[in-house]
């Protein structure tokens, strides 16, 4: 270790600060000293004698003459149950009024697991929103990001399925989070109870950006270390997007030739290995990951969707505050499917392939032509799924919510037109299913809820 | 190994700038020192007294003066018994046995021999004393599998040999020598079980390259009959994320009718790897009645994987293929994706600082991709006996336009363009290629015309369809509307296919030809509906016949049974009567 202390900076632009130096290493950390109070810093390129660091606090206000003494030892963070509860900084810092934690420290971004060791996931992670359970199930140990535009409610989302959702350890990174958003993961998840088996590590949008870049890492450092011990462990990650922007920065003040709308060659497998940490280990526990991306412009070919979409297992589409089924995917529900119920991957499979015709329809009547008896049918049929099966509010079992997609195709169609195969419609189309009038309907929805809610 | 050791004089990601003080070679491995453990590298670039290498691991650590040991020798791999079943990563190293080494993580530095040392394996020779043999002959067999391993001359070696000595047929380990061989200057040398190849330099130990013309059965329907791949040929899927490209190669990886399957996960999902990993030893290999593993090989190089060695995945892949095919064998190679592997040359060709071509990627994208698929190939080998190589990659498009260096380079240079649709993947009708853009220049196997015709349907469904979007249902002829319900149906019944179903997932030639022709008399015949609605309704029932047709065995009676109610149900509504 090298206890030199630097006072000659000969370089700032941007975040980034570069001075002459020997005995460093690669990726190590430093601590840099100015009026501005202390910060920390990366080294992220080392030629000849000159070192270049990323400053953690920005590069605003380095004089030349800032102190600059390395560390000996790359990004690491404090590890025990003692984090359960607190709140921290983008750098590991408290950011609630806990103390500092220094003992059992780890590394952070360390080495991908080796994929012997990983075993094919297959535990359902129930949700009670049937666009997730029936049409794009999760499943413990998945990688899948919330598309959306800004403004829509993925927070809310992300803290509902949280807190839904069976799991020991929920870890929210958060990115350039608003402080509002930041109080409302905290305050939710301390309302139910759920704080206690929370860690959150917080960058706002006031904090400096480089501190954007560690919150990912640290996150899944942590996070790793629980699923050794056995436990499942849940990261919410908002805003990739914002993680991804500042990566871009960081490229744009080192020089490097940019690819793809400014965004560095590497996004690809900068977000790769942050995702990739997503596992269901052979013998120990599992790591899912939540994560939200904002499409710049609503643009899926944006390219951080566009990269992330690569990436993950499926991605949920958000739009007009519902779940879209065009777009959204779990890539995983066919590992877990199959093992719910023998219907559902018919439902699932008919009643979108249906609203899709009921798309078409609704393409067809804008442009002011006759409705089919087909039509017809489809326009029903599309209004009702909208509204009992799509709308956020509805929060009901897998079960419920397969019976009532057999209950909304009896109402709506004839068995030979939704193409369900002969032996499930005589195994699960509602026998004595006369058209109903919407009231009795309503009445056996209300039945059908209360039935699954009282086990 | 040599002596020859550099100083590092630069860090920046994964590339290294050293100092040497002797002759290097362009693209020779070096191993950088940190603390206990050294680093795999490559050469890249040479200039002046300094190189620059890329790193295969993580640089963290890395400090400017530390020692870098050249090999002299290019990044190569072993070639010999035991490598089927295996699942190596990009470099070689097998990973079940760095996983009992290192537990759960990968540890950078630590490299296995990707072959059992200890292993015995039965010889059998296959040349006397005195005989004459050039590279690539075959000295003996061993048993791998359900395999016969052919022991052959070494790739490199040139010109004519004596057999001055060939092991009795016994029990061997790698390393032991089985025959003992003279050049024609009188150079003696030993052959073993095992040998080396350098991966980016294609094994070329054989008489002639042949055309790829004979079909290749991936017993998917929209592929086999409409847009075939051939034994010895190349194909690319190029689509969208999520649109199916790897459900797809792993499809074909179940049922493609050769020999051996090497899996390249390149810069992709390790959970996919998981699933063929876990799987295929369950898995029954319907023409050997053997578990499908026993012919399966899996390189991978997942996207949290180092960059540098993603690139060097495919080509370990591509070389272990050629290996077998050398034995005379099919050989498939699949790799997912080839964009990730392009992403690599252009993350390193960034930190070179290259004159950046189209969306950063180098200029010579285009001449490297070519290079690649140029590797696939059926051969006639020296003793007569034929062995191909075919090579399907996906591509992955930014934004899921193929109107990019990659997808472009790669159409230039395969046989079929098997393009996947977001359109179609978001309606689920799997598999997701397109059924109008899509091409292939290899036969398939159901007649030319008769897959012509299905096409033109197709084309004139979809051209209804359009019309339809403008004048509505009502301004659309019956016959027009019932031209463009056959087309539905035909995409519905036949082109679709359901791949987590037992039966439907996989349609063997026969099946095909059968069903297709099947088919195409419902499409030919002229049928009469009173009006739209019952024309509709007709095709719905018909389609799910077909579909309940396509779920059983064809030897099930069951199959006859629904093959009659449809002739009937056609025949109720056929003009004819
Ligand atoms: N033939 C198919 N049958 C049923 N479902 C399919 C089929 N192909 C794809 N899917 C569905 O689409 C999902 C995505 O498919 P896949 O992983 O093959 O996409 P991809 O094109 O490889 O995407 P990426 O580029 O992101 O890797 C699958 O998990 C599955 O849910
Ligand atoms: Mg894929």
């Amino acid at each position: 270790m090298n206890n030199k202390v630097y006072h000659r900076i000969e370089e700032v632009a941007g975040n980034v600060i570069t001075l002459r130096a020997d005995g460093v290493r690669y990726q190590e950390l430093a601590e840099v000293e100015s009026p501005q109070g202390a910060s920390l810093a990366q080294v992220i390129r080392l030629a000849g004698d000159r070192v270049s660091l990323q400053v953690f606090a920005g590069g605003r206000g380095i004089p030349t003459d800032a102190k600059v003494r390395f560390l000996g030892h790359p990004m690491e963070t404090s590890f025990s149950e003692a984090l359960l509860g607190r709140v921290f900084t983008g750098s590991g810092q408290p950011r609630d009024r806990g103390p500092r934690l220094t003992e059992n420290m780890i590394e952070i971004g360390g080495p991908s697991v080796n994929p012997a060791k990983r075993i094919i996931p297959r535990n359902m992670v129930r949700t009670g929103i049937p666009m997730i359970d029936i049409f794009n199930t999760l499943v413990e140990s998945q990688k899948l990001p919330i598309f959306s535009v800004a403004g829509e409610p993925y927070n809310p989302l992300l803290a509902r399925i949280a807190l839904q959702a069976e799991v020991d350890v929920i870890i929210l990174g958060g990115m350039g989070l608003k402080h509002d958003d930041y109080l409302y993961f905290r305050e939710t998840l301390e309302e139910q109870g759920a704080l206690a088996r929370s860690v959150l590590f917080v960058h706002t949008a006031a904090d400096p950006t480089v501190e954007c870049l560690m919150v990912p890492d640290i996150c899944l450092a942590v996070a790793e270390q629980f699923a050794l011990k056995n436990e499942r462990v849940l990261v919410l990650l908002t805003d990739m997007t914002n993680f991804a922007d500042a990566m871009k920065e960081i490229a744009i003040t080192m020089e490097q030739i940019p690819s793809n709308r400014g965004y560095p060659g590497d996004l690809y497998s900068q977000l790769a290995a942050r995702y990739e940490k997503a596992v269901d280990f052979d013998s120990a526990g599992s790591i899912t990951i939540l994560a939200a991306t904002t499409m710049p412009g609503d643009d899926v070919t944006h390219p951080v969707p566009d990269n992330t979409g690569y990436i993950t297992e499926g991605q949920f589409y958000l739009r007009n505050g519902r779940i879209e089924p065009f777009g959204s995917l779990s890539r995983l529900k066919q590992q877990v499917n199959g093992a719910t119920r023998d219907d559902h991957r018919t439902i699932m499979n008919t009643m979108i392939q249906l609203y899709a015709g009921y798309k078409e329809t609704l393409e067809k009547q804008s442009m002011g032509f006759r409705m089919s008896a087909w039509d017809s049918k489809l326009l029903v049929y599309g209004e009702r799924f909208e509204q009992e099966m799509m709308d956020l509010s509805v929060n009901i079992p897998l079960e419920t919510a397969l019976d009532r997609g057999w209950a909304m195709l009896a109402d709506c169609f004839e068995p030979a037109e939704t193409g369900i195969a002969s032996k499930l419609i005589n195994q699960f189309w509602p026998k004595a299913h006369a058209e109903t009038p919407d009231n009795g309907r309503q009445e056996e929805r209300n039945h059908l809820e209360a039935v699954a809610s009282s086990d | 190994m040599s002596n020859h050791v550099g100083q590092i004089t630069g860090v920046s990601g994964n590339l290294l700038r050293v100092r040497f003080h002797e002759p290097v070679v362009q693209n020779e491995v070096a191993y950088a020192h940190l603390g206990e453990v050294t680093l795999k590298s490559e050469v890249i670039r040479i200039r002046g007294d300094e190189a620059e290498l890329q790193v295969f691991e993580d640089t963290r650590g890395l400090q400017i003066g530390g020692e870098v040991e050249f090999t002299g020798e290019l990044l190569a791999v072993e070639l010999g018994p035991g490598l089927l079943t295996q699942v190596f990563d990009g470099l070689q190293n097998p990973l079940p046995r760095l996983a009992e080494q290192c537990g759960f993580f990968l540890q950078r530095g630590t490299y296995l021999q990707a072959l059992e040392r200890d292993k015995e394996w039965a010889f059998t020779p296959a040349v006397k004393v005195g005989d004459t043999v050039t590279a690539g002959a075959t000295l003996g067999t061993v048993p791998e599998g359900i395999f016969k391993h052919r022991i052959m001359v070494p790739f490199g070696w040139r010109g004519k040999f004596e057999v001055l000595e060939v092991a009795e047929a016994g029990n061997y380990t790698l390393d032991e020598s089985i025959a003992r061989l003279k050049s024609e200057t009188g150079r003696e040398a030993q052959v073993t079980l095992v040998q080396r190849w350098p991966v980016k330099v294609p094994i070329q130990a054989y008489a002639e390259r042949l055309r790829p013309t004979e079909p290749l059965t991936t017993k998917v329907r929209i592929i086999d009959t409409f847009y075939p791949v051939a034994r010895g040929g190349a194909y690319c899927i190029p689509g969208p994320f999520g649109a199916g490209k790897t459900v797809l190669q792993q499809i074909i990886s179940r049922h493609a009718d050769v020999d051996i399957v090497i899996v390249a996960a390149c810069g992709e999902r390790a959970g996919e790897v998981v699933e063929t990993l876990r799987e295929f030893p369950e898995l029954e290999d319907p023409r050997t009645g053997r578990s499908l593993m026993e012919r399966t090989l899996i390189i991978c190089n997942t996207s949290s994987m180092p960059v540098a060695a993603r690139e060097a995945s495919v080509y370990t892949a591509v070389t272990i293929a050629e290996y077998y095919r050398q034995m005379g064998l099919h050989v498939m190679l699949l790799a997912d994706s080839t964009s990730r592997w392009a992403q690599a040359l252009r993350e390193v060709s960034g930190r070179l600082e290259e004159i950046p071509g189209e969306e950063a990627f180098p200029a010579y994208l285009e001449s490297v991709i070519a290079a690649f698929y140029e590797r696939g190939g059926v051969v006639r080998l020296h003793d007569g006996g034929i062995g191909s190589v075919t090579i399907g990659g996906t591509v992955s498009p930014a934004g899921g336009n193929f109107e990019e260096p990659v997808t472009q380079s790669t159409l230039k240079v395969v046989g079929a363009f098997l393009g996947l649709s977001r359109e179609r993947s978001d309606q689920r009708r799997y598999p997701a290629i397109h059924p109008l853009e899509s091409w292939s220049k290899y036969p398939g196997v159901v007649p030319e015309e008769a897959a012509r015709r299905a096409r033109t349907i197709l084309r004139q469904g979809n051209e209804v369809n359009q019309m339809m979007k403008v004048v509505g249902e009502e301004g659309t002829s019956i016959e027009d509307f019932v031209v463009y319900l056959k087309a539905e149906y035909l995409d519905a019944v036949y082109l679709q296919q359901d791949a987590f179903h037992e039966v439907d997932a996989a349609t063997g030639a026969e099946r095909q030809s059968y069903v297709f022709e099947r088919l195409g008399h419902i499409l030919d015949a002229p049928l009469k509906f009173p009006d739209k609605d019952a024309a509709r309704a007709f095709f719905q029932q018909l389609t799910q016949t077909t579909k309940d047709w396509n779920r059983v065995l064809q030897d099930d009676p069951e199959f006859a049974k629904i093959e009659q109610t449809m002739t009937k149900m056609v025949a109720e509504v056929s003009a004819d009567e």
